[in-house]
């Protein structure tokens, strides 16, 4: 589409769930809008940020989620309404702030935090249920299904927040943010100028007289919950909430999020729709207990349908008990049960096969012998291992690491990270990362290595970082191996962008989300701030990356930092740097299997453009894949592979 | 509300490939032509770790009537556009079923790690056995001989109009080119797309 903001009401446009999400967002009128990068939410911030000048909104990359919640925070306090966004591990990292400002409560303009979650994780290295710890802070909470009503919940959702003066969290996941769908557009506000205005005056139950410290503690605290109670109330009428099928239904869905359609679809599938009823909620947390008792009152099975935890199923269960004994003969299914699992993602099928089993029927997709068939057919489909880019800096990076681990001969081990270097842990970065967790974890757990030498620990400790994962959490652990004198390589694998989540700038690039120019918090000047001795290496180098890596290693004291500095291939390909090398094989030089190399370049060093010919029995480039890096050509023992400059 | 008749409600429609070559703006097109036509769709694309050279589907659901859940039933594809041969197999072998329409570009893109490609006859003789219609255009090659390989999805996008499978036409997708594509870049996606729409008439 031309513009997200455009001023076209009621025009039909499709909108990825993240697009619809920030056009909610504009036509609610924020003025501040704040994010770190992270899939499946990457496209909200910098959706925003393309017409942040012309709808006045301040829309910014922050180094990560809790000063991103706080400089939100800060908007509501002044005044303005803002919308924070971040997947489900940042608020992990947000949540010391949110626990504290919802006690203190975020002031007359309203504050939403979009989040979404990963059942199956697609892009992320684990699959948390943002629902509990949404709840575990004190927060209200409403579940989009599809990207229409993302739009129209974001917007609902500033009300929310502004009549119960709390911030208000919306929860997707990943096919809510990544499928796009009609969505019609609304008015956008109205342009009249945002004055923001710290409030001066404080009355903790009135949000015009706001001073946004909190204590006394337990006198705090009990507002919080009166506040809760009021969003309870709100939601017991909401529109969001909808129950579809027939008055007395023999099993009753309670559904939410993206498994609203996967329940209508799965009863329309089996023609069961005189059978079931499905019972949505678009608000979640706290649950809305008189609607909810109401529809349990109609029927004697349940049949909980949500993605990760029994979240509903919980909050469900623990009313029917407080409702006893009118619901004594309510029989519930759902991940409890075993019909659904509590991890990975949930689909129309699923539904249906826990749906044959509750209500005792049978289903059959598609015809009996072309099952067979197709089944028999896709024994010859092969895995496809995901990969590294060709091209990309971090192949060549892994390259020179595993090389200098091997002549350092003492065990050395890296501690990996998160970001496409996350792929470390398996073939693409020749199994090098041995420990993966949370943004800034490498560094963190190379510290405590570092630390163990009174146990006899003496192995080489190399913790890989991104650029973007350095501002973000890299940096307190740096400070942390300097002054403890702990005894590791911190390497910050330089790209020039957050290359995982899609290219956004990070306060290294020189550029802000709006595209304008930025100053560059230099990484370099930071880490010998520190204390850190600092050196910078190019990867695409093999040779002086290895030697400098081996003397580093034998230093053995302190931590001490390597900037691996190469742009990422796609940044290149973006900013239209062409390919320096045509590369190709020669056939005469290149010994096939009789090489005793065992297929190093596609089996083990695994670059995308490089295949090996069946035909011939020898390598060869695919040339709708190579990008002309020319790293390849320095991993052939027999120099068969060959790099032509391009003129 | 959409004037051109579905086939079939909802209408399943599948883009199987690898990631990289350009299945999220191909179903972006075509997703975006078939709600200019009055149409509620559904676009599903993988995204994430496994954009970087894994097997990657588009999904789209259409309907005249409502917004469905994105991803195809199993069995229930009505059209599947292969950009990969292994890939169109593997989608067949859990969307396919006996009325399914498949259009292919039979370019192998090999696996890494060492993993061999089955006989591309092998792979092809399965599609054919599997489809009702089964339609070869070579999308890369002709990609290639333009000069960028980045053309071959708007090439198979070109097949796609040209096969008539789809509630568009020509004339829906033009406006969608001209705004992705400013300028000279427009001529030569015009030339992918109508080269495209010269291999399925003769395919």
């Amino acid at each position: 589409m031309a513009s997200i903001a455009m001023d076209k009401p009621g025009a039909t446009v499709l909108l990825m769930g993240n697009e619809a999400v920030a056009r909610g967002a504009i036509e609610a009128g924020i003025g501040v809008a704040a994010a770190y990068p992270g899939s499946p939410t990457s496209e909200v911030l910098p959706t925003i940020a393309s017409v942040a000048k012309e709808m006045n909104i301040h829309a910014e990359w922050s180094v990560n989620e809790k000063v991103a919640a706080e400089v939100a925070g800060a908007a509501s306090f002044a005044g303005i309404r803002s919308l924070c966004i971040m997947k489900q591990n940042g608020a992990n990292v947000a949540a010391d702030f949110i626990v504290n400002a919802n006690m203190t409560g975020i002031g007359e303009a309203g504050m939403v935090i979009f989040i979404s979650d990963d059942p199956g994780g697609m892009t992320s290295n684990n699959e948390e249920d943002s629902r509990t710890i949404t709840k575990w802070f004190d927060n209200p909470l409403l579940e989009a299904s599809n990207a229409q009503e993302a739009k129209d919940m974001i917007q609902w959702a500033y009300e929310v927040s502004e009549a119960v003066n709390l911030m208000v969290f919306v929860r997707g996941v990943t096919r809510l943010s990544y499928t796009k769908g009609n969505v019609v557009l609304g008015e956008l506000p109205e342009k009249r100028e945002k004055k923001a205005h710290f409030p001066d005056l404080w009355d903790m139950y009135n949000p015009k007289k706001s001073k946004f410290t909190s204590g006394p503690f337990p006198v705090f605290h009990k507002p919080l919950h009166e506040k809760l109670e009021k969003a309870r109330e709100i939601f017991e009428t909401s529109t969001f909430n909808r129950y579809v099928g027939p008055e007395h239904p023999e099993v009753l869905i309670i559904t939410c999020g993206a498994c609203t359609s996967y329940s209508i679809e799965a009863v329309e599938e089996l023609k069961a729709g005189d059978r079931v009823g499905v019972l949505r909620l678009g608000t979640t947390w706290p649950l809305p207990e008189k609607l909810v008792a109401k529809h349990l009152g109609t029927t004697k099975k349940v049949f909980f349908v949500e993605e990760m935890d029994p979240f509903v199923e919980r909050s469900v269960m623990e009313l029917a008990a407080n409702l006893l004994p009118a619901t004594c003969d309510l029989t519930f299914y759902g991940k409890r049960s075993g019909h659904l699992t509590p991890y990975n993602e949930q689909s129309t099928n699923l539904v249906i096969n826990a749906l044959m089993d509750i209500l005792g029927i049978t289903y059959q997709g598609r015809d009996v012998t072309y099952d067979r068939e197709a089944k028999e057919a896709v024994t010859l489909v092969p895995s496809r291992p995901i990969n590294m880019c060709a091209g990309c800096p971090h192949r060549a990076t892994f390259w020179a690491i595993k090389r200098a681990l091997k002549l350092d001969g003492r065990d050395g081990l890296v501690t990996g990270d998160i970001g496409c270097y996350s792929m470390a842990f398996a073939g693409p970065g020749f199994f090098q990362a041995r420990t993966m967790h949370a943004m800034g974890s490498g560094a963190g757990v190379a510290n405590g290595l570092g630390s163990l030498r009174q146990f006899g620990f003496d192995q080489p400790v190399l913790a890989v970082t991104g650029d973007s994962t350095f501002y973000h959490a890299v940096m307190p652990a740096l400070v942390n191996g300097v002054y403890n004198n702990s005894n590791f390589i911190l390497l910050i694998l330089d790209n020039s962008a957050t290359a995982m989540t899609g290219f956004q700038p990070h306060p290294g690039t020189g550029q802000l989300a709006t595209g304008d120019p930025a100053p560059v918090v230099d990484m370099e000047a930071i880490c010998r701030g520190m204390g850190a001795h600092v050196e910078v290496c190019d990867p695409f180098d093999l040779g002086e990356t290895t030697e400098t890596l081996l003397r580093m290693m034998k230093e053995d004291s302190g931590a001490r930092v390597i900037i691996m500095r190469h742009m990422c291939q796609l940044v290149k390909v973006k900013r239209k740097i062409p390919s320096k090398y045509k590369m190709r094989v020669d056939p005469e030089r290149c010994l096939g299997d009789t090489c005793g190399c065992d297929r190093l370049c596609t089996r083990i060093f695994g670059c995308p453009g490089l295949m090996w010919d069946t035909e011939t029995g020898k390598a060869a480039i695919d040339e709708a894949l190579c990008v002309g890096c020319g790293l390849c050509a320095d991993i052939c023992p027999a120099d068969a592979i060959i790099r032509e400059e391009v003129i | 509300m959409a004037t051109k008749t579905l086939a079939k409600e909802p209408f399943n429609f599948i883009v199987a490939g690898v990631g990289g070559q350009g299945n999220v703006l191909l179903s972006a097109f075509v997703g975006t032509a078939l709600v200019n036509e009055g149409f509620m769709v559904s676009v599903a694309d993988t995204f994430g770790v496994s954009q970087r050279g894994g097997s990657v589907t588009s999904h789209i659901k259409i309907s005249k009537q409502t917004t469905y859940s994105s991803v195809t039933l199993e069995g229930k594809a009505d059209v599947i556009l292969g950009m990969e041969p292994v890939e169109t197999l593997r989608a067949l072998g859990e969307f396919g079923n006996p009325h399914v329409i498949t259009i292919v570009n039979p370019r192998p893109v090999h696996p890494t790690g060492g993993v061999p490609y089955p006989d591309l006859n092998e792979v092809k003789k399965a599609i054919i056995k599997l489809s009702s219609q089964a339609k070869f255009v070579n999308a890369t090659e002709e990609a290639l001989k333009m000069g960028n390989p980045i053309y071959t999805n708007v090439i198979l996008l070109g097949s796609l109009v040209g096969a008539d499978v789809l509630p568009i036409s020509k004339e829906s997708m033009m406006p969608i080119l001209k705004e992705r594509f400013p300028g000279k870049l427009f001529d030569t996606n015009i030339n992918a797309f109508n080269k495209g729409m010269e291999l399925i008439a003769n395919a």
